[in-house]
């Protein structure tokens, strides 16, 4: 019963976003279900649609597991986008700056950077929350501004390559390139970007099941977020778990940079991110904040992204700007909590009889 | 130093600090009354859009800034709906409603005008005016100030409104009341949920003013997310000010001066006196603090300051020593941008004054059976 309403209660959730965006498409003139083949159906070739829908997935993989283990402890980390953002600078800087090195030693070198930078940047609000108790959420949307000018100041001032119009820092070296999957498997071409990282997120999805389920750790933090104070009164620092938790969080958003940075530009690109750390959000609920669920979430809404380009080519009216209204209303629904709707439904029809 | 502190960067702070005032006022309303609103990004964007469309096809300001407010209350009701009657977390449904705006106003802007996300431009007649341009010949003599856009006067007008109602009307009363300790407002018998709704939507409706003079009073069309992190802003300042309408007012102008300062400092050197006494000032700010969080200093104020004070000289003879020589810099202006960012969060880690939420901000109220 329990599974059943963990799974069908996001089932339901997507189903509305999808009829309300159907009927904004009818009103706007288009046939929906032209559009929503568009959106869905263009994923599912191959190679090209299984590709680049498996690409897309990655960092909303990495989001979508940094929001959940935060969630877990009890906090909202809304700052997904400037943990990847640090994260993605800091594997570019390492890659420049040691650029001649063998690869097997820069490229772990790399993506520990991004790990690492991304857990300090979600550690500060932690911190903060620890010791002086100011709101994790505040702090995590400033921290976001800060970080992205913190990024565009390096790039701008001493990592570009001088004259070049486009905010982007020099290349990194050779040795810090991530592999692409098109290499190995058969019928997968070599230009479509989906590369190791996604075997990465896959290992992440695994790592956070373990350790949230299966070490002490792991199970300190789901204490904390369940009940604070009955954590504490068990023996658990509720302060060391606010934040041990923040910084993995932040060490996973800052992994989207490894599949930015070393998989697909080979260089750091200013505002590279399409608001993943708050798409991240959004699957991170609709996955129930549960690694498997995260990992299917994030393949839907990667999906929609995917077949958003195809709608904006090809439909008369609607563009690919459907995909932010559709994930807007999918996080409002999926927040909302089922007993209340329940309860209202039951007033409703008491109301009518 | 003096070609950049003119009348011009006065005129340029009141400017951009118009909508963060309206955004902030709208914030207050609903997180006095115990209800985050991270959505004020999304209500911005909501209000420019409507205001800009509406006046495209109207033809009037004022039809499009009512329209503004009409459609800010309307997505704050959805706000309010989803945040009382289903108590879902307010930060998620407000971050839902920001990325919801970010692609509703692209989608119909994409069908009414055919355009990648932004909407026709709107010819000046048709913008909101400014002081002089509404009554022409008032005050001939004082341009300098009729130069100011009725929504600048609009904002302080509403400011102090604000605190009007807020300290001195029941409603205020109720409000406040709702956002500390719904159980004894509930008591009491104010209806907590009522009030609730009431201050959302109110919150809507000035930030869809806000929106409004972005897109038809500031600039004069509306573009893919054209509020560029402005509700944040709004929300800092919120929290800087104390939740109190004046001080909030006041921190909407520091950042606005902020903002200026950005635009007017970019490529301009500026004077190494300057940036030193502005590097002082700061580490002794940073030593301070640190003096502050240890043990044994913080037994009396005097002894903190006096050992931060001789710390920040030592510090200070070190970074005058490594910066002897240079005569001009540039500032990058990515550092003028996050001074909003910083200054909220050591604000809220309870240094420059404690600045403590309404008790009860965040928490859904279910009435006891």
């Amino acid at each position: 019963m329990k599974l059943l309403r963990e799974i069908l209660f996001p089932l339901l959730a997507v189903l509305a976003a999808f009829i309300i965006g159907g009927i904004v498409v009818l009103l706007i003139g288009d046939s929906p279900i032209q559009t929503y083949r568009l959106l869905i159906g263009s994923a599912f070739s191959w190679p090209d649609g299984i590709g680049y829908t498996l690409f897309y997935a990655t960092p909303l993989i990495f989001t979508g597991l940094a929001v959940a283990v935060a969630f877990r402890c009890g906090l909202l980390n809304i700052g997904a986008e400037g943990q990847l953002y640090m994260g993605a600078f800091a594997a570019a800087w390492i890659g420049i700056k040691f650029a001649g090195m063998s690869g097997w030693v820069l490229l772990p070198a790399c993506c520990l950077a991004a790990i690492a930078a991304g857990a300090i940047w979600g550690g500060i609000p932690g911190v903060l929350k620890a010791r002086f108790g100011s709101h994790e959420v505040i702090n995590t949307i400033m921290l976001n501004f800060v970080a992205i000018a913190l990024v565009s100041y390096f790039t701008q001032y001493h990592y570009k390559t001088p004259g070049d119009p486009i905010l982007e820092t020099t290349p990194i070296g050779p040795g810090a390139h991530i592999a692409r999957l098109g290499k190995f498997i058969p019928g997968l071409p070599e230009r479509i970007p989906l590369n190791f990282a996604f075997i990465l997120a896959i290992i992440a999805c695994v790592f956070v099941y373990v350790l949230l389920w299966k070490t002490k750790w792991g199970y300190e933090i789901r204490a904390t977020g369940a009940n604070p104070t009955a954590a504490e009164y068990g023996g658990i620092s509720i302060r060391k778990q606010i934040i041990l938790a923040m910084a993995i969080s932040g060490g996973l958003a800052g992994m989207v940079g490894i599949n930015e940075v070393l998989g697909y530009r080979y260089r750091y690109y200013d505002g590279f991110s399409a608001n993943y750390g708050f798409v991240g959000i959004a699957v991170a609920l609709l996955g129930r904040n549960h690694p498997v669920g995260v990992f299917l979430a994030a393949i839907l809404f990667a999906i929609l992204l995917r077949g958003g380009i195809f709608v904006d080519a090809y439909t008369i009216h609607v563009s690919k700007d459907i995909v932010d209204m559709l994930q807007g209303i999918v996080i409002i629904l999926v927040a909302l909590r089922p007993d209340a709707i329940f309860g209202s439904l039951k007033k409703f029809s008491k109301a009518k009889a | 130093m003096r070609q950049i502190l003119t009348l011009a960067l006065v005129f340029s702070t009141i400017r951009l600090a118009t909508p963060l005032v309206l955004a902030a006022l709208g914030g207050l309303y609903s997180e006095r009354s115990g209800v985050i609103n991270i959505a004020l990004e999304g209500l911005l964007l909501a209000g420019a859009f409507t205001a800009a469309s509406v006046t495209y096809y109207a033809h009037s300001p004022w039809v499009g800034l009512g329209a503004a407010m009409i459609a800010g209350a309307l997505v704050a009701y959805i706000l309010a709906l989803a945040c009382i009657r289903f108590r879902a977390d307010q930060v998620v449904t407000g971050t839902g409603i920001n990325i919801l705006f970010i692609g509703l106003p692209a989608v119909l802007s994409g069908a009414l005008f055919l355009s990648s996300g932004s909407t026709p431009q709107i010819p000046k007649e048709n913008l909101l005016p400014t002081l002089s341009g509404l009554l022409p010949g008032f005050m001939p003599h004082w341009r300098i100030l009729t130069e100011v856009s009725v929504m600048s006067l609009l904002a302080l007008i509403l400011v102090l409104f604000t605190r009007y109602v807020l300290y001195r009307t029941p409603f205020g009363l109720r409000l406040r009341a709702v956002g500390e300790n719904p159980e004894a407002a509930d008591a009491a018998g104010v209806g907590v949920n009522r009030i609730r709704y009431v201050g959302v939507v109110l919150s809507g409706a000035l930030a869809g003013i806000g929106g409004a003079y972005l897109s038809i009073g500031q600039s004069s069309l509306f573009t893919r997310n054209m509020a560029a992190g402005r509700g944040f802003i709004a929300l800092a300042a919120l929290i800087f000010g104390k939740w109190r309408p004046v001080q909030t007012m006041l921190a909407c102008l520091l950042f606005g001066f902020a903002d200026a300062l950005t635009i007017q400092l970019q490529g301009v050197p500026v004077s190494t006196v300057f940036l030193r006494i502005a590097i002082a000032v700061l580490i002794f700010l940073v030593i301070w603090f640190i003096a502050h969080q240890l043990s044994f200093l913080n037994r009396s104020r005097i002894i903190e300051l006096v050992s931060a004070a001789v710390v920040s000289v030592i510090m200070w003879r070190v970074v005058y020593a490594v910066t002897r020589g240079t005569q001009n810099v540039e500032i990058p202006v990515q550092f003028i941008q996050m001074i909003p960012y910083v200054v909220t969060i050591v604000v809220l880690a309870g240094f420059i004054g404690q600045s403590r939420a309404p008790r009860a901000l965040g928490t859904p109220y279910q009435k006891e059976r």
